[in-house]
């Protein structure tokens, strides 16, 4: 095995938690209320909108913008705790 | 002034700006011309994506698609905007700390493997050159209609410019230009959308006039939706927002479609080449957060639009004399997009939908007729031609330039010329950018007939091609170069074999699709042969090489 520090291995399962989380939502967000559950929400009206249909037309995207804030949030806190480099140069 | 005029006006202006720009971004090194030096900031890296990645399709196309889809344009919807999570959660910051230039050099460096390399390289050849083609007609289409141009011209006058910048600039010129474009083609299609929900709904934000009621006609009062809906009932056709009623996508295939076209998202290399130019893992998150942001702006408003052009164009055609029909029918019905033909002899026309329909009208033209129905004025309409180039014209260029680093930098450099030095380099990839340029300017005059065919298919090979092989290359450690091939080419030689017996050549008809899923979306179903094989193989490969541990962990961070 290479060397591997402890804190960027723990950073790394932070990291694995995080992106475990953000793809229940993700999922949920789009595949599961804007289409699994389609039909049963579409029942239901909304200042305008039928929830299902809104949730696969407006909703879903709106969502993702929001997982990708925190993302990149709680990301960058996770590796500033981890204190991992900067990779500015090309590797060669 | 005219019509035409005003698009004269805004198209040679938006391209005497992307020429300045090429001018201005020249690059002399290879790192400049594949990865724009690795300069790009997070958020004007945001913003060229957005303009690389909506092209022709989503400009001129979805919202017109939408408008005959109701619900089932979600799947363009969540699926072309879902992937970006992908992208960020499982791929982006990755290949950033991977540096280097293309994404078959990162498959072949993962897995040690020039096999893999190869493979890679002939999936992102293809994907790409399908999807220019389809660039190129939407560039014809719009200086048919707005400037009476031949297309053959259009098409090379928009082909020289993106020469021009991408063999002059390469990447540094392509991302400048890309960020001049996203204004462009964003405002372009905003000002008609905000005009048209101002008119019908009193509101001139076109996400929450969607959810509003009409404030005129026969039905004011109704909210927007539940009036198509009505509008629907009427003429006999299923519900606008109903989801998957007969006539319909089915459950089975709106969830293949979408995962698909997600995956196909996050897998696709003109896409995944943005993220190498900004200079950290971490910056690459923040692009793809902004590239999404800008996404969105244009893909809430597009069903929006749709459903204003459902109403709009439901209540000016249907019933209404031929003889009476608006200018921008006629205009249309010159370019042989609209069709009129009078089953019943009364002179009406009807709106209906399948084979007895009266009216034919190409979806393809609802977003550039929407002013004209709307009765916007004439500079409106000739801006939001310019918007439809810039969107076409962006995607163009990014696409040239991974078809000119796979050749100049994963075939001849690693391959056939190792020796080259970089000046030489340099001239390969300026040549291959143009080579690549020519071939799409002749796509483009002369289409291929199966295009609309094979454009599914390029989000389907990236979905059973790339996508796997990213993920699995960076999540884990047991995978093999063989494994990795095997997963490779039966992802996509499955794919390929399904769109091909059921889109391409039509051997059988949709009572025949696997779990009920359509050719555009099988890619799902290709992804997942992938992983399954990769691990299969993997396992009667195994291990690994002890080197590729290492590079697992300098992905991850953890060295």
């Amino acid at each position: 095995m290479p060397r591997t520090s402890p804190p960027r291995r723990d950073a790394w399962k932070r990291s694995l938690r995080l992106i475990a989380v953000l793809l229940a939502v993700w999922f949920t967000a789009s595949l599961g209320l804007g289409v699994l559950l389609a039909e049963p929400l579409n029942r239901i009206w909304v200042r305008g909108f039928p929830l299902g249909f809104w949730f696969s037309q407006q909703g879903a995207i709106l969502i993702f913008l929001v997982l990708l804030v925190v993302n990149a949030i709680a990301m960058d806190r996770i590796e500033r705790d981890a204190d991992q480099p900067e990779d500015t140069e090309d590797p060669s | 002034m005219s019509i035409a005029g005003w698009t004269l006006v805004f198209v040679v202006g938006s391209f005497a700006l992307y020429s300045a720009i090429a001018v201005a971004s020249r690059v002399q090194t290879t790192s400049g011309f594949y990865v724009a030096g690795r300069g790009v900031s997070a958020l004007a890296n945001g913003m060229a994506t957005g303009a690389d990645w909506m092209s022709a399709a989503s400009f001129i196309s979805m919202a017109g698609l939408i408008s005959f889809m109701g619900y089932d344009g979600a799947i363009y919807l969540m699926g072309w905007t879902g992937g970006y999570v992908l992208l960020a959660l499982l791929v982006a910051p990755y290949l950033r700390r991977y540096g280097r230039y293309t994404i078959p050099e990162f498959v072949g460096d993962r897995f040690a493997s020039q096999t893999a390399r190869l493979t890679a390289v002939a999936c992102a050849v293809f994907i790409s050159f399908t999807y220019v083609a389809g660039q190129m007609r939407g560039v014809g289409v719009v200086f048919s209609r707005f400037l009476t141009i031949p297309v053959e011209y259009g098409v090379a006058i928009g082909g020289i410019i993106v020469l021009l910048y991408a063999t002059l600039g390469g990447m540094r010129g392509i991302t400048y230009t890309q960020v001049a474009q996203y204004c462009v083609l964003i405002v372009a299609f905003l000002i008609p959308a905000g005009a048209i929900s101002w008119m019908m709904t009193g509101t001139p934000i076109p996400q929450i006039g969607f959810g509003s009621p009409l404030i005129e006609g026969e039905r004011a009062g109704v909210a927007l939706l539940r009036a198509i809906d009505q509008i629907h009932t009427d003429l006999g056709l299923p519900e606008y927002t109903g989801a998957f009623l007969a006539g319909k996508k089915t459950l089975p295939d709106v969830f293949a479609i979408t995962m698909a076209l997600m995956t196909g998202t996050a897998g696709l290399p003109h896409v995944l080449i943005r993220f190498y130019t900004v200079k950290t893992a971490r910056l690459a998150r923040w692009s793809v957060m902004w590239a999404l942001f800008f996404i969105a702006i244009l893909y809430t408003t597009a069903p929006a639009v749709a459903a204003f052009a459902r109403v709009n164009m439901i209540q000016t055609l249907h019933n209404t004399p031929f003889a009476e029909a608006p200018d921008w029918f006629r205009n249309w019905a010159a370019t042989g997009l609209i069709r009129f033909t009078d089953r019943n002899g009364d002179g009406l026309m009807q709106y209906s939908e399948g084979p007895g329909a009266e009216l034919a009208i190409d979806r393809d033209i609802m977003v550039l007729a929407n002013p004209e129905i709307a009765e916007l004025p004439a500079w409106v309409v000739g801006l939001v031609a310019a918007g439809g180039l810039a969107a076409a014209l962006s995607t163009a260029a990014g696409l040239l330039l991974v078809i000119s680093a796979s050749v100049s930098h994963d075939l001849l450099k690693s391959f056939l010329r190792p020796g080259m030095s970089e000046r030489q380099e340099l001239v390969a990839a300026r040549l291959s950018a143009a080579g690549a340029c020519v071939v799409a300017i002749i796509v483009g005059i002369y289409p291929p007939d199966y295009v609309a065919a094979v454009v599914a298919f390029a989000f389907g090979l990236a979905a059973a091609s790339f996508f796997p092989a990213l993920v699995l290359g960076v999540f884990t450690t047991w995978v093999t170069a063989r494994g990795a091939v095997a997963g490779m080419i039966a992802g996509t030689g499955f794919t390929a074999v399904y769109i091909g017996w059921f889109k391409v050549f039509e051997w059988s008809g949709p009572e025949a699709w696997w779990f009920g899923i359509s050719p555009e979306g099988i890619g799902t179903l290709g992804m997942l042969i992938n992983f399954g094989v990769t691990w299969f193989v993997s396992r009667r490969t195994g291990p690994p090489p002890p080197d590729s541990a290492k590079m697992v962990a300098m992905l991850r961070g953890e060295r």
